[in-house]
């Protein structure tokens, strides 16, 4: 009994020290990452391809998903608004819906669904082909010539696609508000304009992004470079990357609310 | 003199211990990788040979020990000298690792874009020299998926010497191959080691081929050297370990089961034993 207990006890100890160094470990590697950043910015056209990967193929999924998000807004925002007789305030609900959380969480969700599992996916499927290696035996770095490009396309996609988010999103909730429902147009367009603040809302929504950016880009290079070298390792690091960059997201996506929009 | 022109071998392995989550991989290792030579690392797989070839590579730490290449211990360097040493040395990959993501030029024009500044057009030239040396130049706008095993080992090959290294490693080299293409490999390793005039390191447990084109052999079981000697004495060892491995005996120091419990013992139950 007693030694069942102890056993038990060392398994959960070995487990948590074992997130703690794995931790650590990713740690040490973003830092890494950031020391070998200079490469992604000298030789710019490393990053500008990323992007394209990561960014420019993204679009689709990131716009059409505003568009129903937006849409959705719409439907219900007006449902709500309508019983208390302030439909035309339809525009400032669905645009600080989008700019202030929806915009920035769901694009980051949707981002590391589709960039971030290809990242890992992408990195660890080198590693175990062995490329990694041949590129540090012919002397270049991977970690600056693989991971900070990669890194760095992440984080300049992201705060792009959000806004385009948002953007998609207000175009939806105007089309089901507006042409669908016929909620004023001049108040749905003047009221948004008056209620929007871009220090607070618009910037603030900016940040967030690029925060979501820095997490699901680290996540997703750290699992692909840390990946078990096999099948079963790259496919273990690309499911890590989703559910550990959602859940980055959203509990990131509550410490930046809780400090951004306290007593606002 | 500088150490890359002196008569002391290219590479010096003394007393290298090696240990891998406790476990120890490599113990006692000492080898002598003359310059012009080629040398094979023979053994079983598992028995530390490729292991050997990541320290030379400067890609493992020994645990003990030191592996000196061109006079300097590999493991004392920072990471910008070992970058520079590296560019010294060529590997060849058991499967090529080439680039998915790039074309067999683009493979193969890596390291110069990488560490040059040679213009494009040069580059060009190069890269269909290297590709002309192993009969490719006819692929160079083929991607990696499109090539047959033999073809990207040949291709891995043309990018490995494309800086022209005084250290070729090659990691089982002949694997996988059918035997035309494993003699094509072979005498292309023992060519371009010739006219590079650097040093080549082989690991393989392809004995056959391996006897016909090197110059020396160095036989690993256990993370330990077993045998050592040219080609001709290897051929004639009576070591038990090197008679059953270079004429594939099925039994011998190598037994054919895996370590277990007594067959009758687990057929019957040890009650019945």
């Amino acid at each position: 009994m007693l030694e069942q207990a102890a056993t038990l006890l060392r398994g959960l100890g070995r487990r948590v020290t074992g997130r703690i160094w794995r931790l650590g470990f990713a740690s040490r590697f973003l830092l890494a990452t950031l020391l070998y950043s200079g490469t992604s910015f000298r030789r710019i056209f490393l990053t500008i391809r990323e992007i394209y990967f990561t960014g420019v193929q993204s679009l689709i999924i990131i716009l059409v998903s505003g568009l129903f998000v937006g849409m959705v807004l719409g439907l219900q925002g007006y449902d709500t608004l309508q019983r208390y007789g302030s439909s035309e305030a339809l525009g400032i609900l669905v645009a600080l819906s989008l700019v202030r959380e929806l915009g920035p969480v769901v694009s980051a969700l949707l981002f590391a669904s589709r960039a971030g599992s290809a990242i890992t996916a992408e990195i660890g499927l080198m590693k175990a082909t062995e490329q990694l290696s041949a590129m540090e035996m012919m002397a270049v770095n991977p970690i600056a010539r693989v991971v900070a490009p990669r890194f760095w396309a992440g984080v300049i996609s992201m705060p792009l696609l959000a806004a385009l988010f948002s953007a998609m999103g207000i175009f939806g909730g105007y089309l089901v508000g507006v042409v669908l429902i016929g909620v004023d147009e001049g108040s749905f367009w003047s009221q948004m304009q008056a209620s929007v603040d871009f220090r607070e809302d618009i910037v603030n929504g900016v940040i967030k992004s690029v925060v979501f950016g820095i997490l699901v880009s680290w996540i997703a290079v750290f699992e692909g470079y840390d990946s078990e070298p096999t099948a079963e390792g790259v496919s273990g690091a690309t499911t890590r990357t989703v559910v550990t960059s959602s859940l980055a997201i959203l509990a990131a996506d509550f410490i930046l609310t809780a400090f951004m929009f306290r007593g606002v | 003199m500088p150490a890359f022109v002196s008569n002391e071998p290219l590479v010096k392995i003394s007393d290298l211990n090696f240990t891998y989550d406790l476990r120890p991989v490599l113990s006692g290792i000492n080898m002598t990788i003359p310059r012009g030579k080629v040398v094979a690392i023979m053994g079983q797989s598992g028995c530390g040979k490729t292991t050997t070839l990541r320290l030379i590579g400067g890609q493992l730490r020994p645990t003990q020990g030191e592996v000196r290449f061109g006079g300097k211990v590999i493991h004392e360097l920072d990471s910008d000298d070992l970058y520079a040493m590296r560019r010294r040395m060529g590997m060849l990959f058991q499967f090529g690792a080439l680039f998915t993501d790039m074309s067999v030029f683009d493979n193969v024009a890596f390291q110069m874009r990488e560490h040059t500044n040679l213009s494009e057009e040069m580059i060009r030239d190069l890269v269909l020299l290297k590709l002309n040396a192993v009969g490719l130049r006819g692929a160079q706008n083929m991607m990696p998926s499109e090539l047959s095993g033999g073809m990207a080992r040949r291709v891995a090959l043309a990018r490995a010497i494309t800086l022209d290294p005084l250290l070729m490693m090659y990691d089982e080299p002949f694997t996988g191959l059918d035997p035309i293409t494993m003699g094509v490999i072979g005498q292309l390793i023992r060519q371009l080691n010739d006219a590079l005039g650097g040093s080549s390191i082989i690991v393989t447990h392809d004995v056959q081929e391996s006897l016909q084109i090197v110059d020396y052999v160095y036989f690993m079981a256990d993370g330990k050297v077993v045998a050592e000697g040219t080609p001709d004495e290897i051929r004639a060892s009576d070591k038990a370990y090197v008679h059953q491995f270079v004429w594939g005996e099925f039994d011998g120091p190598v037994p054919f089961q895996y370590p277990s419990a007594p067959y009758r013992d687990q057929i019957f139950g040890a009650t019945h034993a």
